[in-house]
């Protein structure tokens, strides 16, 4: 595993453990990375992680929680709550954001991603991102799309690309579709196509995280079908953090699950237990629809 | 508004009886879309008349050199002489390509850097400082431009670079003297300078608008992928707006094809071929603002209108060529 950059290390397995949801603090209740449920230890972990945006607006205030490692952990909250600020804030791309400021720390296997010396471009090679519009290169070919991200770290070698290009394809199960025209242009594929090129992108710089904001929101039921098992598929070797506003989509595919609300943590769970016995009263209400 | 209230007065009582019921029937409405399609059709086909009119005038008028000599026969002549009635279009051909080609050849590479630059490294208060000046640079009319260019810019030069370049030509590479020529305060050098000059703000406003009609998500996932700035902008950004950046650049080249004044003021006003880089020349529209006046015999006035036909059909082509580029390059516009 390679490093961000020569940063002083965090050991990671103290997950603080929070509760008592009386407190005002969020419910994060989660085993330290030492002693994890499934034998999950975080990948990612936000401290006290607050965004702002330029003139004073909070996109999410004191994030503390974990991500663990192969699960899938969904956010879910009703609009405008800090999900995909959150979000964006776990691979640096508030940066290009002007105005916008993020503040606490990020740990990726222990080590602040926004800690002196970090470079951003590091850090979203190892923390990829899969955008709610399928976003395909369009002038480029099926085939230069998904080798984009090697080329740009300088791979040149046919071989080494060709077979990249394929495994991505093949875990993007886009690979049958596209196999025969892999030349022509990524912009004649149907958007469910287009997002599983854009997954297939995002996985072939083999990031250890994979970050997916609403994926499938503009996608038919068939295609959604498509990249959720490709999800579940997928955690054998990534890391994942979704967004979502399908509950039904949290509850069959995500191990974990954070509510947002107002751009605070409410809580954090195993799915199992945040659908079926939420600690929290708002938690409890927006799952089942009764606001949001 | 209009077609509601008709619409109630038809429909009497039944909307009367609902007056929230605001949107009007749908027979209205597509009364509207018909008339507003008719207006369309009607303004856009009378721009396309005019354009067509005129060149249909600019033939009739000067359509007698072109029946004696043939097409080509005027635009390959290369003597132009008023006084003994010998009518080529040729010195002025050459001179338009020179000016227009080499003022674009001088402009579109700064020009571009200097959009990109503004639409994506700028702060933004120097971006802000960069789109003023441009706009006002496209502001300044070309006869200020040109006045500026007579008394400041084209003495200057002559005295600054081409003298002394002559000067050392004649001492040390004398095979260069046939194309640089004797220095004269107004050539072309000088006029195709300064022609670069005023085509630069064009190129440099349609580079950074095509640049920042890149959408978000193909920057960010370009991003998203680990790329640097630049890294970014090739990826993404410049195939994206690479249609709008070279329909840019070409129509610049039609503004440099048409663009009179500076030219006429400033290029010397000599057919005579070859031309010299230091010597006087003429092109095509500064041949006609020069000679439209002493013009009094038909035959040179019919011989002028033919010029003004051929740069007609020039600048016409060139504008095709824009259009047809933008739309074979261009990726944006399209969902998905
Ligand atoms: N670029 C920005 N500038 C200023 N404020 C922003 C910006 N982006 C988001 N916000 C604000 O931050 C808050 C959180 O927005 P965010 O996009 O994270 O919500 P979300 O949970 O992803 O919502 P949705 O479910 O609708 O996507 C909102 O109040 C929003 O108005
Ligand atoms: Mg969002």
């Amino acid at each position: 595993m390679m490093s961000l950059a020569a940063v002083q290390s965090v050991p990671t397995n103290n997950v603080a453990v929070r509760g008592g949801a009386s407190s005002g603090q969020p419910v994060v209740q989660e085993q330290t990375a030492g002693t994890p449920a499934h034998g999950a230890h975080p990948r990612l972990e936000t401290r006290a992680l607050s965004v702002r945006y330029g003139g004073g607006a909070v996109g999410v205030a004191d994030i503390t929680m974990p991500v663990h490692a192969n699960r899938v952990t969904a956010l879910i909250g009703p609009s405008g709550c800090g999900k995909t600020t959150y979000l964006r804030a776990l691979n640096r791309m508030h940066d290009l954001t002007p105005g916008a400021h993020v503040s606490g720390q990020v740990l990726l296997d222990g080590e602040d991603i926004y800690g002196p010396g970090v470079d951003p471009i590091v850090v979203r090679r190892r923390i990829g991102m899969v955008f709610q519009k399928p976003s395909p290169f369009p002038t480029m070919s099926i085939y230069d799309n998904v080798v984009a991200g090697l080329k740009l770290v300088g791979v040149r070698k046919r071989s080494v690309l060709d077979g990249v290009a394929e495994r991505s394809l093949r875990q993007a199960g886009l690979w049958d579709e596209v196999k025969d025209r892999l030349k022509t242009g990524g912009r004649d594929l149907s958007g469910g196509q287009q997002q599983r090129l854009s997954i297939a992108r995002a996985l072939a710089v083999e990031p250890d995280v994979l970050l997916m904001d609403e994926p499938t929101s503009s996608l038919d039921p068939k295609s959604t079908g498509h990249i959720e098992e490709l999800m579940v598929e997928l955690k054998k070797e990534v890391t994942l953090v979704i967004v979502t506003h399908n509950m039904q989509q949290a509850a069959r595919l995500s191990d974990y699950t954070a509510f947002f609300y107002l751009g605070a943590l409410i809580e954090l769970g195993p799915t199992s237990r945040i659908f079926e016995a939420p600690a929290e009263e708002r938690t409890a209400e927006y799952i089942s629809g009764r606001f949001g | 508004m209009k077609a509601n209230r008709a619409a109630s007065g038809q429909s009497g009582e039944a909307c009367a009886a609902s007056p929230r019921r605001i949107v009007p029937h749908a027979i209205y409405r597509r009364l509207g879309d018909r008339v507003f399609g008719a207006l369309v059709l009607v303004l856009g086909s009378s721009i396309a008349l005019l354009t067509v009119a005129m060149g249909l005038v600019l033939y009739r008028q000067g359509g007698a050199p072109i029946v004696r000599d043939g097409f080509f026969g005027f635009l390959f002549q290369t003597t132009w002489n008023p006084v003994t009635g010998e009518h080529g279009a040729w010195p002025f051909v050459v001179g338009t390509l020179i000016t227009s080609f080499g003022a674009l050849s001088i402009a579109f590479l700064p020009a571009i850097a200097v959009g990109i630059f503004s639409a994506e490294y700028a702060p933004r208060r120097v971006a802000a400082a960069i789109n003023y000046l441009v706009d006002l640079l496209a502001a300044v009319p070309s006869v200020v431009i040109g006045i500026w260019g007579i008394f400041v810019f084209a003495p200057w030069m002559r005295d600054t670079f081409y003298m002394p370049a002559f000067y050392w030509a004649r001492e040390s590479a004398a095979w260069l003297l046939p194309v640089l020529g004797t220095p004269t305060s107004y050539n072309i050098l000088t006029a195709t300078l300064l022609l670069a000059l005023m085509i630069t703000p064009y190129t440099v406003a349609l580079t950074r608008d095509a640049v920042r009609m890149v959408p978000r998500e193909q920057r960010e996932a370009a991003q998203a992928l680990g790329s640097t700035h630049w890294e970014m902008i090739r990826m993404s950004v410049l195939p994206y707006a690479r249609g709008g950046i070279v329909a840019g650049v070409v129509l610049s080249l039609a503004r440099a094809l048409g663009e009179t004044m500076v030219v006429a003021m400033l290029i010397g006003n000599s057919n005579r071929l070859p031309y010299t880089l230091f010597g006087p020349a003429a092109n095509m529209p500064s041949v006609i603002a020069n000679e439209f006046r002493e013009a009094v015999e038909p035959t040179h006035v019919t011989a002028l209108m033919a010029v003004g036909f051929y740069l007609f059909l020039i600048t016409f082509a060139v504008n095709l060529i824009a259009a047809y580029i933008q739309k074979r390059l261009n990726v944006g516009g399209r969902i998905l």
